[in-house]
């Protein structure tokens, strides 16, 4: 059975609604290892050799985030930036990352209408997530379409949120027991339909 | 007395207590009726061991307590607090005794009383027991309840309601009786007495207000703890006799200068010192009302007397239920109110033998209603049993739902001890988020000073359980030691570990091997903070980048070096005590250290694609 890494950056959680709420059913996920990065290193100081071997320990890693100016938060940057070494995840001698899957989670503060070519962002968000699809297979790891949660900003109550924290708990689950048709879920554009009921 | 009467006396008292009360307590019958238990076991009509005229005189001595404890509470109350209860004070407390002295009068007066006889039996048995409510409200933590403080509200009034009692009590008196004419009062023109009277609470007022701080402030200069213990009592005893001089309660006055002094930073000192006199006093108090407890009496007529102290607590607490149902007070807390105060109290003693000296009862009605009072003040405690066990359990499960938001807590969730140049920095930076901190500090002008910033700062010795006790350490969450005296910081936490395991600890360590010691007094190692590896590492990053280092490269560098010096404390934690283990572990972690930051200071590899925190950062 796969092992399913999340890989959890949020710089205020106590000012979040979905992604604290999503990183609490992740947590309860069985054979899910759940990393509060801010948590972890307030001071942005990176155990690199610990990350390194919780990754190579993986078999999917899952960086849920909420989506900051069309990245990621600056602390998955720089774990990208110091985890992904030369001659270890990638180059001369870099397999260790060879293989296994990567995907984000993410929240947005658009709709999914302004995500595309003819709205106001102009690209979707899988397109502006390029770079971590050119990092993944540049690692020889397999990139998979983005869990994400639209118009976040408007998402205010528990009833309206509580579908969406069951699927994104369905999504790991899914991960774990080999259930996603991975296919699609590599060439989609969101992953959010494919997840099983 | 006799040195040697004296010491049986109080070892027969003291013995009592040590014996019945932890046994009361054993059975969940709470320690006011565990004392009164032992009183009654000891007194004259039992086994006779204390009692007569030096019984009387014991419990005259005893009632200090309560005008002890009246102070304490008043020290809770602030001003603004106690203004906020008028309701319940005039509204619920002014029916109470209303209308529950003219059912009293009524019943008398039907039972074949006269007029005169049945207004002062119902003036009497309107009043409760202050002292048994209060305390056991306290033991069972229903202080802050809504029953509990507008239990407390009615037992104000009754205090209040005292002053009037014995202005009228001559004017009842059969004509021809001898009237006692005490004090210089009342020697003074009649309209002279009420300005002095006034004029003695005004006098407690600014006393408290202006005066009383400042010499406690003197006081504590001296570093003499003991005077500040005897200054604290001279004011309560000050108070009780100005009190008695212009015909006032003496209770009632403690309670006002308690009230004054309430928002003094020398509370909790105060209260702290005075526990223990409050807490033995009592004790006395309650021995001695069981002492008091005429067996003769009840053994003559005992079937009246049940009668009459079954009819006593029903009406008290009818009326009480019907007075809270009309003023649409519900569940539990109508049913808290009207048990509670369903007990006469122990002014009654007083009123009674007035009573009888001014010849308003017969002896033998008085001495009966003497042996009444007792006996339901001695089942007073079971009530509230009654209503711990069946009543309040019914009201549980609806109340989670429907009860209102609870009352704000004045207790602070972090206790932060010592707030001098360390622990004053913690202070404010948890302040500034928010979180409230009781501050406790041992210089008065530091105190003083943080005082007029705003600060919530109490005076006192961090090192003392019961400041500690007074500051609110059972509600607390977390207690910061921020204290330089390493001594006091080991004792503090040794304490502290023994009577609240869960409480979570942060402490200031002044050096590895204090934060070894901090450690096996059993915290654990992330909630020890070696006091200046902080400002050292920042030291070094100023002066680091005074010689041209980039900024952020030695920022983490020296987070870098900070956090292998942690790990290395995490190894020779356990060989800490072997000398040679540790050099050699020194030795070791001193070459590892060298060659990581040789690789730090080493020219950047050729190779392109390092990761920047080795070479460079991926830039293509």
């Amino acid at each position: 059975m796969p092992s399913v890494l999340v890989l959890y950056a949020h710089p205020a959680p106590h000012k979040s609604r979905i992604n604290r709420r999503l990183a609490a059913a992740a947590r309860e996920v069985e054979g899910v290892t759940f990393r509060d990065l801010y948590e972890l290193y307030p001071d942005f100081l990176i155990d690199v050799e610990t990350e390194q071997k919780l990754l190579s320990e993986h078999d999917v890693i899952v960086l849920q985030h909420p989506f900051y100016w069309y990245s990621a938060p600056s602390l998955v940057k720089e774990y990208l930036d110091l985890v992904l070494t030369y001659g270890w995840a990638y180059g001369e001698g870099g397999a260790a990352l060879q293989g296994k899957i990567l995907l984000q989670a993410i929240s947005a503060g658009g709709s999914e209408e302004i995500y595309c070519t003819e709205g106001r962002n102009r690209f979707t968000i899988r397109q502006l997530l390029a770079p971590f699809d050119q990092t993944a297979f540049l690692c020889g790891m397999r990139y998979l379409a983005p869990h994400i949660v639209y118009s976040a900003n408007q998402l205010a109550d528990a009833a309206s949120i509580q579908p969406l924290v069951d699927r994104y708990a369905r999504l790991l689950k899914a991960l774990r027991d080999e259930t996603l048709p991975l296919e699609q879920a590599a060439a989609a554009h969101k992953i959010n339909d494919l997840v099983p009921a | 007395m006799h040195a040697s009467h004296f010491f049986i006396s109080a070892f027969i008292y003291l013995g009592a207590a040590v014996l019945l009360v932890p046994i009361a307590h054993r059975l969940g019958l709470g320690s006011v009726l565990g004392y009164l238990i032992g009183g009654a076991l000891i007194g004259p009509f039992a086994l006779g061991w204390v009692g007569g005229a030096q019984g009387e005189e014991a419990m005259h001595f005893a009632e200090f307590g309560v005008v002890i404890m009246l102070f304490m509470i008043g020290l809770e109350l602030e001003p603004a607090r106690l203004w906020r209860m008028r309701g319940p004070i005039f509204g619920l407390g002014g029916m109470q005794v209303l209308f529950t002295a003219l059912a009293v009068v009524g019943i008398a007066m039907a039972c074949g009383l006269g007029t005169k006889p049945a207004i002062a039996t119902g003036m009497i048995l309107a009043l409760s027991s202050t002292a048994i409510v209060i305390q056991t409200l306290q033991e069972k933590a229903l202080m802050r309840t809504d029953g509990g403080s507008d239990s407390f509200a009615v037992l104000l009034f009754q205090d209040i309601s005292v002053i009037p009692m014995l202005a009228v009590f001559p004017l009842l008196a059969a004509s021809g009786a001898k009237v006692e004419h005490h004090g210089w009062l009342q020697e003074l023109p009649h309209w002279a007495q009420p300005l002095i009277t006034l004029g003695a609470v005004v006098a407690i007022v600014i006393g408290g207000r202006f005066i009383v701080p400042r010499g406690f402030n003197i006081l504590a200069k001296t570093g003499l703890r003991e005077l500040l213990t005897a200054a604290a009592l001279l004011l309560i005893v000050g108070v009780a006799l100005l009190m008695t001089q212009v015909g006032l309660s003496p209770a009632l006055g403690a309670f006002v200068a308690g009230v004054v002094l309430a928002g003094s930073h020398y509370r909790h000192e105060l209260e702290s010192n005075l526990e223990p006199f409050k807490g033995l006093l009592l004790g006395l108090f309650f021995l001695a009302v069981g002492a008091s407890l005429d067996f003769s009496v009840i053994a003559g007529k005992p079937l009246l007397v049940a009668a009459l102290v079954f009819a006593l607590i029903a009406l008290k607490a009818a009326v009480m239920f019907v007075i809270a149902t009309l003023l649409k007070i519900r569940g539990s807390h109508r049913w808290l109110l009207s048990l509670a105060l369903a007990q006469g109290g122990e002014f009654a003693f007083a009123l009674l033998s007035m009573a009888m000296q001014q010849e308003i009862l017969d002896a033998a009605t008085a001495r009966l209603l003497v042996a009444v009072v007792a006996l339901s003040m001695a089942i007073a405690p079971l009530l509230f049993i009654i209503y711990e066990r069946l009543i309040a359990p019914r009201y549980t499960a609806v109340s989670k739902e429907q009860r209102a938001p609870d009352r704000i807590d004045e207790h602070a969730p972090v206790i932060l001890a010592g707030f001098g140049r360390f622990g004053n920095f913690v202070g404010r930076i948890m302040m500034s988020q928010g979180v409230k901190v009781t501050v406790l500090e041992s210089d008065p002008d530091h105190v003083e000073m943080l005082r007029k910033f705003g600060f919530k700062v109490f005076y006192g010795d961090a090192t003392r359980l019961d400041l500690l006790h007074a500051a609110g350490i059972e509600q607390a969450c977390m207690l910061i030691i921020a204290l330089a005296d390493q001594a006091k910081v080991a004792q503090l936490i040794a304490d502290v570990r023994e009577r609240f395991p869960n409480l979570r600890i942060i402490a200031r360590a002044h050096d590895y091997d204090h934060r070894v010691e901090l450690m096996r007094l059993g915290l654990a190692a992330e909630d020890t903070v070696h006091e200046q590896m902080g400002s050292a590492q920042e030291l070094a990053v100023r002066a680091l980048r005074a010689l041209g280092k980039p900024a952020y490269a030695t920022e983490r560098a020296a987070r870098r070096w900070r956090r292998y010096d942690d790990q290395t404390f995490h190894l020779l934690l356990p060989v800490h005590d072997d000398d040679d283990a540790y050099a050699s572990i020194v030795r070791e972690r001193r070459v590892e250290l060298t060659q990581l930051f040789e690789k730090d200071i080493a020219e950047l590899p050729t190779d392109n694609d390092q990761a920047w925190e080795i070479g460079r950062a991926e830039e293509t």
